[in-house]
C-alpha cells in the first residue's frame, strides 16, 4: 500500500521521502555503532532518547504548522499528557506484563490514544478559529493543561484507582501507591525508553506523516493552507480536515511524551511549558515549515548545541541565541539554500535529466 | 575579583592534577535561571572547602567542577553525563530537588556515590542505596517547624501560605499541616499561589488576617516570600512570620527592602553568626572571595566536601580507584561515621540516606541572621 503510493507520488516528492528515511536509518546505525564499541561519550548516549523525542515532536508540529499551516503555541500541553497518561499507564501494567520493550509500547499508544483526545476536545473551539487567534487560544490551552496537571492526584491501591482534583483526597489503603502528585508530578519512573524504541517511534511518525500528505487528506490541508476561501468552496470541510491533522499531531506528541517521560526517573508538568512548546516550534521553523527531514536534523542539533557548549559555562545560552539567529538567517539565504541544494544527490540528478 | 578567583582555582586544580592524586567531585545545579542563587552557593561553598583542603596538602586532594542544570530534570542528566565523560569519581548530586531525584537515578544505577547538598525531597534518597543528603528532607522540616512553633509559644492561630505547583513547598506544607493540630496550633487560614500568579498575594493575606492569624507559616522560596512581606506591609498587616530554608537568601536579594524582612523567623540548619572558630571562619573566607554573607546553600556545599574529605581518609581510599570501589567505601563510611560542620554538630545518616541534626531556629534582626536560642 505505501509503496504503490509512494512510486504514484511525483518523483521528486517520493525521492525527498526516502531520503528522509535513509537519512534517519543511517543516523540510527551510526549511533548504534558508535554507541556498542564505546565512541559515543556519555553525555551523547544520554541525549539520545531525548532527541528522539524532540524529533517526532518537531514532525508533529510540522504537520499542523507547515502543512496544515496554523501556529500551535501549545504542543507541549499534549506531550505532557501523554506523559503523564503513558507512564501511569506503565506503571498500572508493570505487574501484568513483565517485558519492558511491549509495556513501553503500549504506555506509547495508551498515550496517544489520551493525548488525541486532549486535541480532539481542545480542537473543537480552537479550530472555530483561523491565523493569531488560533495560535494564542492553543497557547491558552498549553497551559491549562499544565494547570490541570499541576493538580491532579492519581492514586492506586487493591480498590482500582483513586483521583482527586487541587488536593490529594484519594485515601488510598494500605499498599496503595500515589501515582501523580499534583506539583511533585511522578516520581521513582522505571527507565524503560531506550533509543532503538524511539527510533522506531520516529520511523512511525515519519510513515503516517508521508503517507497523510501524499493522500486526498493531504492535499486537503494544503489547499485550506493555500487558500481558505477557495478550499471552502469547492466544498471541502474544513473543519473535518483540520480536526484531522490536530488530532494526529497531538496523538504523535502523546507517544513522544510518553517516550521522554520515561526516560528520566521523575517528571513535573512545569517541564512541559511554554518555553518547550516555543523550543519546538523553532525546530520546526528553522528546519523548514513543511520540511520534515529538516525539522528532525534542527531538533537534533539545537538539542545537541547546548550540551556542546558547556566549556563557554556563563556565556552558553549568548553563544546559543547568537548561533541560533545566525542560523536562521543562514537557511533563509538564497545563495546558501542553493549551495545546500546542490550537495543533495538526488536534487542534482534531477537536475541533470 | 572573579578572574582571580577564577585563576586560583585554576592553578589549584592543576597543581591537584599535576600530581595524578586528585579526587574527582562533580556536581550539577541551577548557575543559571530563577534558582541561580542556591547552584551558585552551593558551588561557591564547595569550592572554597576544595581550596582549603588542597593547601593542607594532605593525602586527600580534590578536584571540583560544577556543571549547570538550570534547575531541569533532563538538564541536569545531561549536565551529569557531561561530567561522567569527564571522569567524575564522587558526586555531589544535584542542589535542586527535582533534578537530584533525576541524577541520583543516574548516580545509583551507575553506582557512583553521591552526597547532595540540598536536595530536601525524600524521593532523592528513596531506595538509594549509595544517595545521602547534607539537608534535611522536605517533611522533616514541616514537622521541625511546627514543633518549634509550639515549643517556644509563637502562635496558636496560624495561616499557611503555599506553591501548589512545587515540590518542595507541598512537602514541607504537607507534614506542617498534619503535625500542626496534635501541637495544639490552629492553621486557620490556608492559600496557595503557583508560577504565572505569584505575583499578587492580597488575597492569601487578607484571608489570613481576616481569620485572626498571628503567625503566616512560609514554606517557599525567598522571591514569592519578599513580595509577600512587601504586599503585608502596605496592608499593615504585621503578623509573626516563619519561614523554612528556602526563605534563606531574602537579605542578599537585588532591590529588596532589608527592613521588611525584620522580624521573620526562620528554620535552617546553618547560622552565620555562630561564634564557633569554624563557621567564623568559613563565613569570613566567603566574604572576601563573594561578597555577601554565605547562605545555607554555601554552608551545606561546604560541609559536603568536608564530610568527603573524611570519609575519604577514614576509609584510606586513594585517587586511583574507581568510581564504584569508591562508592562501597563511602556507604560504609556515611552509615558509620559522625561528622562536625558547619550545618551542625554530631551529624549523622541513616541507612536510607537521610541526615540527622538539629535545626537553629534564626530571627532577622537590623539586617542580619540573628540565633533565636
Amino acid at each position: 500500500m505505501t509503496m504503490r503510493r509512494l512510486i504514484n507520488l511525483k518523483r521528486v516528492e517520493a525521492r525527498r521521502i526516502y531520503l528522509t528515511y535513509a537519512v534517519v536509518i543511517a543516523a540510527y546505525v551510526i549511533c548504534q555503532v558508535m554507541s556498542s564499541t564505546g565512541f559515543l561519550s556519555s553525555s551523547m548516549r544520554g541525549m539520545l532518547v531525548p532527541i528522539c523525542a524532540y524529533m517526532v515532536m518537531a514532525v508533529s508540529l510540522n504537520l499542523v504548522v507547515g502543512i496544515l499551516g496554523e501556529l500551535s503555541l501549545g504542543h507541549a500541553g499534549f506531550m505532557s499528557v501523554g506523559a503523564f497518561s503513558g507512564v501511569a499507564a506503565a506503571f498500572l501494567m508493570q505487574g501484568v506484563i513483565p517485558f519492558a520493550p511491549v509495556r513501553l509500547a503500549l504506555a506509547m499508544a495508551v498515550a496517544a490514544v489520551f493525548a488525541a483526545v486532549a486535541g480532539f476536545l481542545i480542537g473543537i473551539p480552537v479550530l472555530r478559529l483561523k491565523g493569531d487567534y488560533l495560535a494564542i487560544v492553543t497557547l491558552a490551552f498549553g497551559e491549562i493543561i499544565k494547570s490541570i496537571l499541576n493538580n491532579f492526584y492519581l492514586g492506586v491501591d487493591s480498590q482500582g484507582l483513586h483521583f482527586s482534583m487541587l488536593t490529594d483526597t484519594t485515601r488510598l489503603l494500605k499498599g496503595g501507591k500515589l501515582i501523580i502528585r499534583g506539583p511533585m508530578g511522578i516520581s521513582g519512573i522505571q527507565k524503560i525508553a531506550t533509543f532503538p524504541a524511539g527510533f522506531i517511534l520516529l520511523m512511525i511518525a515519519l510513515m503516517i506523516v508521508f503517507n497523510l500528505v501524499n493522500s486526498r487528506s493531504g492535499r486537503a490541508f494544503m489547499a485550506i493552507r493555500d487558500d481558505r476561501i477557495a478550499a471552502e468552496s469547492i466544498g471541502l470541510d474544513i473543519t473535518k480536515y483540520k480536526m484531522m491533522a490536530f488530532v494526529m499531531s497531538a496523538a504523535l506528541a502523546g507517544s513522544a511524551g510518553a517516550l521522554f517521560a520515561m526516560n528520566y526517573s521523575t517528571i513535573v508538568a512545569n517541564k512541559f511549558d511554554f518555553n518547550t512548546s516555543i523550543l519546538i516550534l523553532v525546530f520546526v521553523v528553522l528546519g523548514g515549515q513543511g520540511n520534515m527531514l529538516g525539522s528532525i536534523i534542527a531538533a537534533a542539533v539545537l538539542t545537541i548545541l547546548p550540551e556542546k557548549l558547556r566549556e563557554f559555562s556563563e556565556y552558553r545560552m549568548l553563544l546559543y541565541a547568537v548561533i541560533l539567529i545566525v542560523m536562521m538567517l543562514a537557511t533563509n539565504n538564497a545563495e546558501i539554500k542553493n549551495f545546500l541544494a546542490g550537495l543533495n544527490p538526488f536534487r542534482r540528478k534531477e537536475e541533470a535529466e | 575579583m572573579k578572574k582571580i578567583l577564577v585563576c586560583t582555582l585554576l592553578v589549584l586544580a592543576m597543581s591537584a592534577s599535576a600530581f595524578g592524586a586528585a579526587f574527582k567531585i562533580g556536581g550539577t545545579g541551577p548557575l543559571t535561571g530563577g534558582a541561580a542563587i542556591y547552584g551558585n552557593a552551593a558551588k561557591n561553598g564547595a569550592e572554597i572547602a576544595v581550596a582549603e583542603i588542597n593547601a593542607m596538602g594532605g593525602d586527600v586532594q580534590f578536584e571540583l567542577r560544577y556543571e549547570d542544570d538550570t534547575h531541569d530534570a533532563e538538564k541536569a542528566v545531561n549536565a551529569y553525563n557531561a561530567l561522567k565523560d569527564w571522569g567524575m569519581q564522587i558526586s555531589l548530586g544535584s542542589v535542586t530537588s527535582k533534578p537530584a531525584e533525576a541524577t541520583a537515578a543516574e548516580n545509583f544505577a551507575d553506582r557512583i556515590f553521591a552526597l547532595t547538598p540540598s536536595a530536601s525531597s525524600a524521593a532523592v534518597t528513596e531506595g538509594k542505596d549509595n544517595v545521602f543528603q547534607m539537608c534535611f528532607v522536605d517533611p522533616n522540616q514541616g514537622s521541625a517547624s511546627a514543633q518549634y512553633i509550639a515549643d517556644k509559644g509563637l502562635a496558636k492561630k496560624v495561616a499557611v501560605i503555599w506553591k501548589n505547583d512545587d515540590v518542595y513547598s507541598k512537602g514541607i506544607r504537607d507534614t506542617f499541616v498534619e503535625k500542626a493540630p496534635s501541637l495544639g496550633l490552629e492553621v486557620v487560614s490556608e492559600t496557595t499561589f503557583a508560577d504565572g500568579n505569584d505575583n499578587d498575594f492580597s488575597v492569601q493575606l487578607t484571608d489570613a488576617q481576616t481569620k485572626g492569624a498571628e503567625l503566616v507559616f512560609l514554606p517557599m522560596y525567598y522571591q514569592p516570600a519578599s513580595l509577600i512581606l512587601a504586599q503585608a506591609q502596605a496592608m499593615s498587616y504585621a503578623p509573626k512570620w516563619f519561614g523554612v530554608d528556602g526563605m534563606d537568601g531574602i537579605l542578599t536579594m537585588e532591590g529588596f527592602d532589608k527592613s521588611l524582612a525584620e522580624g521573620v523567623m526562620l528554620l535552617t540548619p546553618f547560622n552565620a553568626d555562630a561564634k564557633d572558630e569554624r563557621t567564623q571562619n568559613f563565613v569570613k573566607k566567603y566574604q572576601e572571595k563573594h561578597g555577601e554573607v554565605p547562605n545555607q546553600f554555601a554552608a551545606d556545599g561546604y560541609d559536603c566536601v568536608y564530610a568527603y574529605y573524611q570519609a575519604l581518609t577514614q576509609a584510606k581510599a586513594t585517587p586511583d580507584m574507581d568510581a564504584a570501589t569508591l562508592c562501597a567505601k563511602m556507604i560504609e563510611q556515611f552509615t558509620t561515621m559522625t561528622f562536625n560542620g558547619v550545618t551542625g554538630e554530631n551529624v549523622r545518616w541513616s541507612a536510607n540516606g537521610e541526615v540527622t541534626k538539629d535545626p537553629k531556629g534564626m530571627v532577622i534582626k537590623d539586617g542580619a541572621y540573628v540565633g533565636l536560642d
